[in-house]
């Protein structure tokens, strides 16, 4: 019974963390139907294939393909692309399991990894608790789905300012979940102001500036963790 | 049309959702690697940072919104505003700063 209430206990904190992110997804892919839209997608579709994909760069550039009535080779690799970031943070979390998780847990909260999802999750100390990336899920999954198919069918209702202050809510989650960490740790604050400074650069930069945003998301995730990696490696055991 | 929009969406399903638990299946162990653990330590935090900036510049009408929105969100969670707090205050500054400028 204690079991239980935990259970319940922690799938509404789940739930309570994942309400911005659901406020911010519906936002973000109601835009997104409107995209989708442009490639022909019904509704229907629009939210199957966000239910299932979850991926806002993802989602995009694949119904872009769609679009240009691409081969479908084209899809697979653009969507490999574009998402291989969720394998990096699908490694992350397979070290924060306890190893006793069964496979339908490691299942249910893989399909959930989003970059929202893994920031809270990382955000929580101690071995992942499933419930609570179900909790999330609950409220932000429909929240994505149901949003794109508002944004195929619907077009432009929410007024414009609108749709510009919400379009910043999954920013500051980010910031709501690396900032605190840095507070203590110099060298992790370090490793997130260099960040900072070298995606901005290498946004402006000519030359680099033009490679996708998607791609440069990797680039710079793989180099600057490798040399972060290399000259400050951590000591004591991941949390 | 010459391909099926089933087919497209069926593709980037099953690549997306390969990518997402193929990792957290086939890695049971814990990594012992002293590199690669400090790389997985880092990839969390340097992912979301270069997602934010530039990012969060060009999600507004107007860069100096998004700026606006950055920098109340950074401090905002160096004090230890929760996700809801710090998330909900972005949006606001950007509402407020647009109000006045735009």
């Amino acid at each position: 019974m204690e079991l239980l209430n935990n259970r319940i206990k922690v799938f509404f904190a789940g739930m309570r963390d994942g309400v911005p992110i659901a406020l911010g997804y519906l936002v973000v892919s109601f835009t997104l139907g409107i995209i989708a839209r442009e490639a022909g997608l019904s509704s229907f579709q629009g939210a199957v294939a966000s239910f299932i994909n979850l991926a806002s760069a993802g989602e995009y550039a694949g119904f872009l393909t769609i679009k240009a009535d691409a081969p479908y080779l084209e899809i697979i690799i653009i969507t490999i692309v574009a998402n291989i970031r969720y394998l990096l943070m699908s490694c992350v979390l397979s070290q924060r399991f306890s190893p006793k998780t069964s496979l339908w847990h490691r299942l249910g909260v893989g399909f959930g990894i989003t970059d929202e999802i893994f920031g809270i999750t990382i955000g929580r100390r101690g071995a992942i608790n499933p419930y609570y990336n179900y909790g999330a899920m609950a409220v932000a999954v429909p929240a994505w789905s149901i949003g794109t198919a508002i944004g195929i069918d619907m077009g432009n209702i929410l007024p414009e300012y609108a749709v510009s202050a919400l379009g910043v809510a999954l920013y500051g989650m980010f910031l709501a979940v690396i900032v605190p960490p840095a507070r203590e740790d110099k060298i992790l604050k370090r490793v997130i102001v260099i960040s900072f400074v070298a995606s901005l650069s290498a946004s402006v930069l000519p030359w680099i500036g033009e490679i996708s945003a998607g791609s440069r998301t990797i680039v710079l995730t793989l180099a600057i963790s490798a040399v972060a990696a290399y000259l400050c490696p951590v000591k004591e055991k991941v949390k | 049309m010459n391909h099926d929009i089933g087919v497209y969406i069926f593709l980037m399903g099953l690549v997306t959702v390969l990518i997402r638990i193929l990792p957290l299946t086939l890695i049971r162990g814990e990594i012992k690697h002293p590199f690669i653990r400090s790389f997985l330590h880092y990839v969390p935090y340097v992912t979301l940072a270069v997602m934010t900036v530039p990012g969060i510049f060009y999600a507004t009408r107007s860069v100096a919104s998004g700026v606006a929105a950055f920098l109340a969100a950074s401090v905002l969670a160096f004090f230890g505003g929760s996700l809801f707090k710090v998330a909900a205050a972005a949006c606001a500054v950007v509402f407020i700063t647009e109000a006045i400028l735009l």
